[in-house]
Order: C-alpha cells, then sequence, then structure tokens
C-alpha cells in the first residue's frame, strides 16, 4: 500500500473447540503467513463444552490485524475471535516466576524491589529467591529488569490472559 | 441399518453412499486395505484406479469443477498421503471441494516411525480447508458426513480424513447423518443489505463502471453464472473475468472483454485501470491480476462480494466490503436495482464504450502468422473452429499453452473450463481431464498440455486407457518449458538456463505404448487434418503439434507494472524491469 499505515500492538482473543490439533492449526496459520506473535496463552475454560481460550498478542498495520482476525475466523474449530484492543476497554494480566541469586546487599535490594511491586516470595535458599508476579506485561518487564543488575538468573512467563470489561462474556 | 455393527471402513463407504458419492479416485496401499476389502464387497461406488496419488486429486478436482460436486480421493498411508499434498494444495488455492481419506498406521504406532507412517494431519494442516485424525471408531460416520460438509461450505477446499488401520477393522453401528449441522462453522451466505444498497448507489452514479469476476462466481453454482449474466445486461456495464472465472459470462457476449491479468485482454486491463467503479464479484485480487498494487485501477471506487471474509482488504483496500454467497448477493442486487429503478448514467456509458472500443480495436491478440511454422495461437483458433458446435470441457497444464488456451477458447457457461490457477501446478490438466470424462462419459473433452507440463503425470495415460477415456490431450509442442524461457528472454538476457527439453520422448510412439492414439502436426496444413481425426476417435489421443519454438505469450504486463503499461506483440520494448518487478514471480 502506498501510504505507512502505524504498527499497532493487539490482544486477540479466540474461542476454540479443544480438539487435536487446534493450537498448531492457530500458530501454523501465524508462522505460515508470516505474522508476529508476541505472546500466546492457552488452556481449556469450560470442560463440558471442550472449549478452550486462546489469547494472542500480536502486532502489525490495521490491513494486518484485519486479515489476522478474518484468517482466525474462518477455521473450521474456531467460534469467536475478538480483538480486546479495539472493541472496548480490556484487562490484561501475565504472571512470572523470576528466579535471582545472590548474597549480601544485592539480595537484600532484590526483595526490597519486590516489596515495592507487590511481589511474593514463594521459594528462597540462602543465596537465592523465586518471586512470584502478576501484573501487566509492563510492569513485569520493569521488575524483570529491575532484578538484572542484582542476580537474575531464570524467567518463566505465562504470557497474557485479557478479558473485557464489564459484564458481557466474550 | 439400525443396531447392525459395520467395520470403521463399512461405516467410511456407507457415509460416502449416503453424501450421494458415485466415483472415487484412489491407489490401494497396506493402511487402507480394509477400505478396498470393503469397496470389493459393493457395487454403489466406482472406483477409478489413478497411477500416482497426486493424480488422484487433480482428477478429484476435474470431477468436483465440472459437476459442482465433492470431489473424493482414497490413498494409503505415509507416501500416498506425502503424494497427494501437491493437489491438496492445488485444491486448496483455486476453492475446489474434495474430501481425501487416507490410510494411517493403527492408533498404537503413531508418533513410532511406523513402516509408511507420516504425520498427515501435521503435514496437510497448512494445505487443506480442515483436517481430521480419527481415534475413535464411533467418530467415523460423524466425521466422514462432517468433512463432506465443511469441504462444500462457504469458501470450498479440500479436506483430509485420516483413518488409522485399527480404526477401519474395529465395529461400530453406523450413526451418521447426511445433513451436519456445525457448532462452529456456519459460514455466512446472505450480504449485508444495507451495504448491498451502497454498491448499487455507487453503480448508479458510476462513469465507468467495470465488473471483475471471478472463480466465486463458478463456485457458487450455474444459477449464480445466470444471474451474473442478467445483472449485467440489467447495468449494460462491461465485465471482465479472472482465469478461474471464465465460463461464468459467456464469452461471446458482447458486454464480455476478455480475461484480465498478466496475459490478458488489452481491453480488459485498459478498462481496470481506467475505471471509476469495480464491481468485484468472486475474485480476490490475485496478483496474477493487480499487477503493480500501487498502480492497481487508482481512481476506482470498489466494490467487493466474496464468501470468504478473509479475501476481502487483504491485497486491495475496498469501499464496499460484501460477505455472502455471489449467487445470493447478486439476488439481492438484482432486486434492489429494480427496485431503486435506476437509470445509469447512459452519456457517460457511451463515453466508455466508445473508449473500450477504441481499446478493443487494437486486436491485442494479433499474432504473426506463418505459412511454415505452426503458431501456437493458429492451432488454437484451429481447435476451436472444430469444437466450439460440441459439447466441450477443457483443462490445462500450466505455461504458455494455458495462457493461449484462455485467450484463444471461448467459454460460454460455467464448469468447462478447468485449469490450475492458484498453484499454478504443471501436471494438472492429464488427470483432471480424466476426472472430468468420468463424469461427462459423452462429452469431447481435451487437455491443452506443453510438452513439459505433460511429462509430470504421463503415467495417467495408463489410466485413461484402463478406463476407456477418450481424453484428447492436444501438445503445443515448442521443446522448452515456454513461459519459463519466455521469462528468461524478457528478464535474464536471453540465457535460458535449463529451459530447454532435451531428449523428449516420441509422443505418438509414447502414445501407442500406452494403447492410446498417436498424432503428429508438423506443418500448418497438418492441423485440420489431425484435430479431425483426434475428434472423430473415440480413444484417448495424444496430438503433438510441433510448433514455433520462439513464440512468446502476448499481451503480458511485465512484472511490477502497471495495466496500462501493457506489451502487446515482440515488437512492443518494455522498459527495463525495475528490481521490485525482478523479484516478483
Amino acid at each position: 500500500m502506498s501510504k505507512i499505515e502505524t504498527i499497532g500492538r493487539h490482544t486477540i482473543s479466540v474461542l476454540v473447540d479443544n480438539e487435536f490439533g487446534v493450537l498448531a492449526r492457530v500458530i501454523g496459520l501465524f508462522s505460515g503467513r508470516g505474522y508476529n506473535i508476541e505472546s500466546l496463552t492457552v488452556a481449556e475454560i469450560d470442560p463440558a463444552e471442550k472449549l478452550s481460550r486462546i489469547t494472542v498478542v500480536t502486532s502489525g498495520t490495521p490491513m494486518i490485524i484485519e486479515q489476522i482476525k478474518n484468517q482466525l475466523d474462518r477455521l473450521v474449530p474456531i467460534h469467536k475471535v475478538r480483538d480486546l484492543t479495539i472493541d472496548g476497554p480490556s484487562l490484561e494480566r501475565e504472571l512470572a516466576l523470576v528466579k535471582v541469586r545472590g548474597t549480601g546487599e544485592k539480595r537484600v535490594e532484590s526483595l526490597r524491589i519486590a516489596d515495592i511491586f507487590r511481589a511474593r516470595v514463594v521459594d528462597a535458599t540462602i543465596e537465592s529467591f523465586v518471586f512470584e508476579m502478576t501484573g501487566s506485561t509492563d510492569k513485569l518487564n520493569a521488575f524483570i529488569n529491575l532484578m538484572r543488575p542484582l542476580g537474575l538468573v531464570d524467567v518463566a512467563r505465562t504470557g497474557v490472559a485479557a478479558i473485557a470489561r464489564g459484564p458481557e462474556p466474550l | 441399518m439400525s443396531g447392525q455393527e459395520l467395520t470403521g471402513a463399512g461405516i467410511v463407504l456407507k457415509a460416502l453412499v449416503d453424501q450421494g458419492v458415485e466415483v472415487i479416485f484412489g491407489y490401494p496401499g497396506g493402511a487402507v486395505l480394509p477400505l478396498y476389502d470393503e469397496l470389493f464387497k459393493q457395487n454403489a461406488l466406482r472406483h477409478i484406479l489413478v497411477r500416482h496419488e497426486q493424480a488422484a486429486v487433480h482428477a478429484a478436482e476435474g470431477y468436483a469443477r465440472s459437476t459442482g460436486k465433492v470431489g473424493v480421493v482414497l490413498v494409503t498411508s505415509g507416501p500416498g498421503a506425502t503424494n497427494a499434498v501437491t493437489g491438496l494444495t492445488d485444491a486448496l488455492m483455486d476453492s475446489v471441494p474434495v474430501v481425501c481419506l487416507t490410510g494411517q498406521v493403527p492408533t498404537h504406532l503413531i508418533g513410532n516411525d511406523a513402516f509408511q507412517e507420516a504425520d498427515t494431519t501435521g503435514i496437510t494442516r497448512p494445505c487443506t480447508k480442515h483436517n481430521y485424525l480419527v481415534k475413535n471408531v464411533a467418530d467415523v460416520g460423524r466425521i466422514v458426513h462432517e468433512a463432506f460438509y465443511v469441504a462444500r461450505s462457504g469458501r470450498p477446499g479440500p479436506v483430509v480424513v485420516d483413518l488409522p488401520k485399527d480404526i477401519l477393522q474395529a465395529k461400530h453401528k453406523y450413526t451418521g447423518s447426511a445433513s451436519v449441522k456445525h457448532k462452529s462453522y456456519n459460514p455466512q451466505l446472505k450480504g449485508e443489505t444495507k451495504l448491498i444498497e451502497e454498491a448499487i448507489e455507487l453503480m448508479a452514479k458510476a462513469k465507468r463502471p467495470l465488473f471483475y469476476c471471478g472463480g466465486g462466481v463458478v463456485n457458487s453454482g450455474t444459477a449464480a453464472s445466470q444471474l451474473l449474466t442478467q445483472f449485467i445486461h440489467l447495468t449494460g456495464f462491461p465485465c471482465t473475468l479472472t482465469l478461474m472465472g471464465l465460463g461464468a459470462f459467456p464469452a461471446s457476449d458482447p458486454q464480455f472483454l476478455g480475461m484480465v491479468g498478466m496475459h490478458g485482454f488489452y481491453e480488459s486491463n485498459m478498462a481496470m485501470h481506467d475505471c471509476d467503479v469495480m464491481i468485484n464479484i468472486g475474485a480476490r485480487f490475485d496478483d496474477r491480476v493487480t499487477g503493480r498494487l500501487a498502480a492497481f485501477a487508482p481512481n476506482s471506487k470498489k466494490i467487493h462480494v466474496d464468501i470468504d471474509r478473509s479475501s476481502i482488504n487483504k491485497n486491495v483496500r475496498v469501499d464496499v466490503p460484501i460477505v455472502g454467497d455471489c449467487g445470493r448477493v447478486l439476488e439481492d442486487m438484482i432486486k434492489i436495482w429494480k427496485a431503486k429503478q435506476v437509470q445509469p448514467d447512459a452519456k457517460a456509458l457511451k463515453a466508455w464504450w466508445a473508449q473500450i472500443e477504441q481499446w478493443r480495436a487494437r486486436k491485442c491478440l494479433t499474432y504473426r502468422k506463418s505459412d511454415t511454422l505452426i503458431k501456437p495461437q493458429f492451432a488454437l483458433e484451429q481447435l476451436y473452429a472444430a469444437i466450439k458446435d460440441k459439447d466441450f470441457y477443457i483443462t490445462t497444464e500450466v505455461g504458455q499453452h494455458q495462457m493461449w488456451a484462455a485467450q484463444f477458447l471461448k467459454f460460454e457457461k460455467p464448469y468447462h473450463w478447468l485449469t490450475s490457477g492458484g498453484l499454478g501446478t504443471m501436471g494438472y490438466g492429464l488427470p483432471a481431464a480424466s476426472g472430468v470424462q468420468i463424469a461427462h462419459p459423452d462429452a469431447l473433452v481435451i487437455d491443452v498440455a506443453g510438452e513439459a507440463s505433460i511429462l509430470m503425470n504421463i503415467q495417467e495415460m495408463s489410466t485413461v486407457v484402463q478406463h476407456r477415456l477418450p481424453v484428447k490431450i492436444f501438445i503445443l509442442n515448442n521443446q522448452y518449458m515456454g513461459m519459463v524461457r519466455q521469462w528468461q528472454e524478457l528478464l535474464h538476457g536471453g540465457r535460458y538456463a535449463e529451459s530447454y527439453t532435451d531428449s523428449l520422448p516420441d509422443f505418438v510412439k509414447l502414445a501407442e505404448a500406452f494403447g492410446a492414439v498417436g498424432l503428429r502436426a508438423e506443418k500448418p496444413g497438418d492441423v485440420d487434418g489431425v484435430i479431425k481425426e483426434m475428434i472423430t476417435v473415440k480413444r484417448p489421443v495424444i496430438v503433438d503439434v510441433v510448433v514455433d519454438q520462439k513464440e512468446n505469450c502476448f499481451p503480458m504486463i511485465p512484472s511490477g507494472a502497471a495495466h496500462n503499461e501493457m506489451l502487446l506483440g515482440p515488437d512492443d520494448v518494455a522498459k527495463p524491469v525495475s528490481e521490485e518487478g525482478m523479484v516478483l514471480v
């Protein structure tokens, strides 16, 4: 396209049948068509109806984002596709487990910062902590960056889970 | 039926019969032996043994595309399934409804690298509309019926059902029902009325309107083509068709401008470039049609009707997007047009048509005639003259001959032109022709081929001879991969790397070796005679038409150029192709 379109970050919620290969279908769509995946979370949310919810954070021009949604929507086992970024206010949360190793002042400092960020200590040895922290992606990034000089050795993150504000379901 | 237990294989066949299937194209192997055993014991389904699994899919495509039904394929596990991949991709790109049953190793061996095991659902996921791995015999009936529903609904496409051998042998009651209500896949058929009204308003005010229609109209059924014709006559607007859409509007109609795109008609492409309102019905703004996107129909408002929402605003931004079935939307468009008593701008239309007539007067298909060499265009003109009053079906391979066939053969109705448009699969034409001939035993079915393409599935001669299919193979033999040679001439300084085909077989003897008839034309004077004989002989025939080796396919929009920068013939000097154009395929 001639005019340059801005690239935006979008959080898309997808309701799918929890069946064989459905995640591969979604991931294959993104890789096959060259779309970005910044974060992807999936879990069964309705065992009775065998439904899973996939939350995918992606980025692209408005035209690409529209393509992604339309391409997802035409997959056979997909029930609903919603763009939480543009369909109204929404909440995003991510959980991280952050392992910091060190002694002395650095160890104390990591604990102090964890307190400020409301991270919980879920494991401790005399030379390490594992912090559990929930929040927005930005908050997690900020925390992890602060931990880096204090002995950060390992991080596990869940990826983004997101939901629309207000009474309406997906 | 109720209460009686069947094997999984028996359930598959029963479901096929309930779906109205009459013909299966297939090739046996270890994993599908239970299915072949059941086939042996019954008479409702006819099995056509092909000679390569790719050909089974193309044959099913030929059957499907010439009838509007779902084509059915049966292949074994491992290599059977991987060989089918090209055919499945072809069917996906061209939206052809096909159900492909693949054998699989028994469930307890899946993942163990068993003999003839392949991850069929993994491999075919990106090249099918949907696929299934059946893990429980209780699901067999439901899944087979669902596969047909998915294959034919919405934008049609290929569906794979992977059947482990133990599932085929296990027993269960047959509970399937041919009518499926799918819980998540229910494509929208009716277009939004508000948008259709908006489209009609745009059309009413148009000064230089153009219909641009494609394979979606053909897929929507013969009624959609009739509605399209009715609507185009009602409006008085010109119409162009894509390669896949040929036949959706009668070629002989004065409102038809010919095919659009890279090797489309001059008048079509110029009209595309200059139009002010474009009405796209069931076409997808393919890169072969649009040329350079930035210069594509720059001053037009665009209406796009497509059953696949993801086709809309993919390559080209449109002003009025209408999601729906072409036939249904056309019906509504006609209704609204009539209700509003639309009177198009007669004066503007008259001027537009006058402009179009000027473009037409360029006679873009003109080529240099020869008394000594057979020009491929001449051969096709003579072919068309000989078949035009018959019930004929044309399939093609891929390359120059395909484009010439699209230019020189005229199609008055849908379902009669079958070509590999999206994927561009050499080797498509012969197996597709055999599928067409199975569906239409008395019709004249001709595969217009090149000598390179035909060798890609030449083994199917054995299939057509075995099943007594009087398919005609009309080879335009220039001893080159002609389209490759043409691009090398235009883009790579005439360095013909590997595009000359050495050591070609003697096609006449080859035909005879297969038990078919072989004919050859070497001079222009031979052409009519061999065509006549080809049509008269009620057996499979290969015609080797020895044509001018140097002929190029014109008109042509060079890579990266706009519609109004067409080359009309060898004397037109192209601007040097831009770097951007060089990387395009």
